[in-house]
């Protein structure tokens, strides 16, 4: 009896072992996004765009036959909250990277924790000091503010506005705009004949705009998230200034054409490719991913991508990327992010080095203008 | 509501057993969470208790509101953040002279806002939160700004720095220990029983020989003082401070903790900040709807426990257990 048995043991204990070869446990990937709270504008398409794509790499079989399994937690954009989610993905969840945060304050949090639990960080956060200086185990997707000023710089340079006004929001974003604003101005050969500020929540900025009414300013540059430009844009409209309005990357969607309505025609800002991707030469190297991740989000949620969701899109795909070349462990994908060359994404060609985390350089950003409640490519 | 006061050695030693108790269970709890994410949690309730029992000592005691105390526990990272990354001071040095400037500070505050009696208290130290947010937020100089203040110095004693998550417990949790230690004994000493007196009838209290306002500046200077040592060392076991942490949000999470967990009773503050603490890491699995159990939750501990955990869980088990009796004051 016993040696009839046996043949059937030995061969169930096989396909127990062989069956938990093939289905191997799934590649943990950590996302924290602000998906409530104030920042939610950030989280919430990033949040949707990381679930989406590791969704279709999954339906495509996975990375080199191994599933993604994407584990997100909400930060509600508060720091306290980043470092202790961060620490639960490096520590509960053994995670072998993590993507996020979506905003600068957090991401600044959460560094001195990746940097101790050796897991590679992908932030989806601007602050040019996330990656300057270098962390080791620190990367970003979306593009220094640094860029977007040098875009509207290099034109007002080349159309001989060099006497401009600044307006920016007083929060983390306005504040590293103004910075750039006023640091680089030189460089181009611009003179800043006024600097002033408004709150996030202002709701009337004409006192700011009557005063630069009256300077000899060529051309005024606001910085700033919805819905504050939407506002500076139609007082200026009620105020009949004539002189020319630039934005920041800010305010790149269709969101704030609604909210300017004919307020917002004729406004030039930098953005990220995303918005005109359909507009783009075919020779454009982003334009293959452009598209992909306006159809796919389009499918998925029936709403326009945004850059914001581009860079969760960047940041899953170089993961991705990392551990198709053969990295499975987090030391290991923290080298192959390093050595990434050339991966055209949503928030341009990502080129990291080891003196360079953020990857990018001003090809990332066009100048786009609105007409006709879109957006057009300035030449 | 408040503590009845007890007198005779047996009380008296009882509290001590009860005190020896509780950090005997304190630092052992590592043994249990080793290693894990959870350590990191207990960190954070062992500074929300402090900021729990610092508030209590004001609202519980001496029955004084305050809806700005984030303003001070962030006055107190803030002052130690700058103090030992712009001017290098030893981040020992700093906490002290942080929770001096701090205490000073509310003391000169507290004369006219502590004039003002209930709705208009809680407008006031409203106020005084979202001006201590505002200058946090705007002041980039000093504080960074939005995008916060990074390399802040671990805290460091005989060679060993603070910086895994359970040497930050202890070191935590010894401060918290002590500060527990002393709200208990002030609140059974001669300052606790006027501070009572006060919360229940300043007239009265008047009457029978207590400086009313000057105590009520005291305790509110005090509470600020202790608010600033624990913000101190948040910045030193964070390395990182921004504005978001110190929001009226946290001012109201404080007041939560405090009521939930029991008005004018120590432990009570220990069990409200570990239960506000904790209990968002058990609704995680809820995924979207743990806000509404979060919710739901705290509005059922409010109506059925009135006099918060401490008071309503001994009454729960009594109930269970089918005994019957009045409701005992721990």
């Amino acid at each position: 009896m016993n040696f009839k048995v046996m043949p059937f043991v030995m061969a169930a204990v096989t396909l127990l072992f062989s069956a938990n070869v093939f289905a191997a446990a799934p590649i943990r990937i950590g996302a924290l996004f602000a998906v409530t709270g104030p920042a939610a504008f950030l989280g919430e398409p990033e949040r949707n765009t990381a679930k989406m794509v590791v969704d279709e790499i999954n339906r495509a079989g996975g990375v080199r036959g191994q599933k993604l399994e994407l584990i997100v937690y909400d930060t509600s954009g508060d720091a306290t909250k980043a470092v202790q989610l961060a620490t639960k993905l490096i520590k509960d969840d053994k995670v072998v990277a993590i993507i996020g945060p979506s905003t600068t304050g957090e991401t600044m949090a959460v560094i001195p924790v990746v940097e101790r639990g050796h897991v590679p960080l992908i932030s989806c956060s601007a602050g040019s000091k996330i990656t300057d200086p270098v962390k080791r185990w620190v990367f970003k997707t979306a593009q220094n503010d640094s860029l977007a000023v040098g875009r509207i710089y290099e034109y007002l340079q080349k159309t001989k506005q060099t006497n401009v006004s600044i307006l920016t929001v007083s929060d983390g974003f306005g504040a590293s705009g103004r910075e750039q604003l006023k640091s680089q101005a030189a460089r181009y050969g611009i003179t800043i004949v006024s600097d002033d500020t408004y709150g996030p929540k202002d709701t009337d900025m004409t006192a700011q705009l009557t005063k630069m009414r009256g300077s000899r300013t060529q051309a005024i540059i606001c910085w700033g998230t919805n819905p504050g430009p939407a506002v500076i844009a139609k007082n200026a409209q009620q105020l009949g200034i004539k002189t020319p309005l630039f934005m920041s990357h800010g305010v790149s969607s269709k969101k704030f054409i609604e909210l300017a309505g004919d307020a917002a025609e004729g406004i030039r800002l930098p953005s990220g490719k995303v918005v005109v991707a359909d507009m783009l030469p075919a020779s454009d190297k982003q334009k293959k991913s452009l598209m992909a991740f306006v159809r796919d989000y389009k499918k998925h949620y029936n709403a326009e991508g945004d850059h914001f969701g581009g860079h969760a899109w960047d940041a899953v795909m170089l993961v991705r990327n990392a551990i198709n070349n053969g990295a499975f462990t987090a030391a290991a994908i923290r080298d192959q992010l390093e050595s990434t060359r050339g991966f055209a994404g949503i928030g341009g060609n990502f080129n990291y080095s080891p003196q360079d985390h953020a990857g990018l350089g001003k090809d990332a950003f066009v100048l786009v203008e609105v007409k006709n409640k879109d957006w057009m490519i300035v030449k | 509501m408040a503590k009845p006061i007890r007198s005779g050695s047996d009380a008296m030693k009882r509290d001590f057993l009860l005190f020896i108790g509780f950090s005997v269970l304190v630092m052992l709890a590592p043994q249990y969470f080793r290693g894990g994410y959870m350590m990191n949690v207990l960190v954070f309730v062992g500074i929300n208790t402090m900021l729990a029992i610092a508030l209590n000592l004001l609202l519980g005691y001496a029955g004084q509101i305050s809806l700005g105390h984030a303003g001070f526990f962030g006055l107190g990272a803030y002052l130690s953040g700058i103090m030992t990354t712009t001017f290098s001071l030893n981040p020992w040095l700093a906490m002290p002279l942080a929770a001096v400037a701090v205490g000073s500070l509310a003391f000169l505050i507290g004369f006219p806002v502590l004039k003002l009696k209930g709705h208009y208290l809680a407008m006031a130290t409203l106020g005084l939160g979202i001006i201590f947010f505002i200058i946090f937020n705007e002041t980039y100089e000093w504080t960074g700004g939005p995008s916060g203040l990074s390399g802040i110095p671990y805290l460091e004693l005989g060679g060993i720095s603070f910086n895994s998550d359970v040497k930050s417990y202890y070191l935590i949790w010894g401060f918290t220990l002590a500060v527990m230690l002393f709200a208990l004994n002030l609140a059974s000493s001669r300052v606790g029983r006027a501070l009572r007196a006060v919360h229940d009838s300043e007239v009265a209290a008047q009457v029978l020989g207590v400086n009313a306002r000057l105590l009520k500046v005291q305790i509110f200077a005090l509470s600020a003082l202790l608010s600033s040592i624990a913000g101190s060392l948040y910045a030193h076991t964070m390395t990182f401070i921004s504005p978001t942490s110190f929001g009226f949000n946290f001012s109201i999470e404080l007041l939560t903790m405090v009521v939930i967990g029991g008005l004018g009773s120590i432990y009570g503050s220990f069990l409200g900040a570990a239960l506000l603490t904790l209990l968002p890491e058990i609704l995680r699995g809820a995924n979207d709807y743990d806000i509404i159990i979060y919710g739901g939750l705290l509005m059922v501990m409010v109506m059925y426990m009135p006099g918060g955990l401490v008071r309503g869980i001994p009454a729960l088990f009594r109930k269970l257990a089918g005994r019957k009796g009045g409701v005992d004051h721990a």
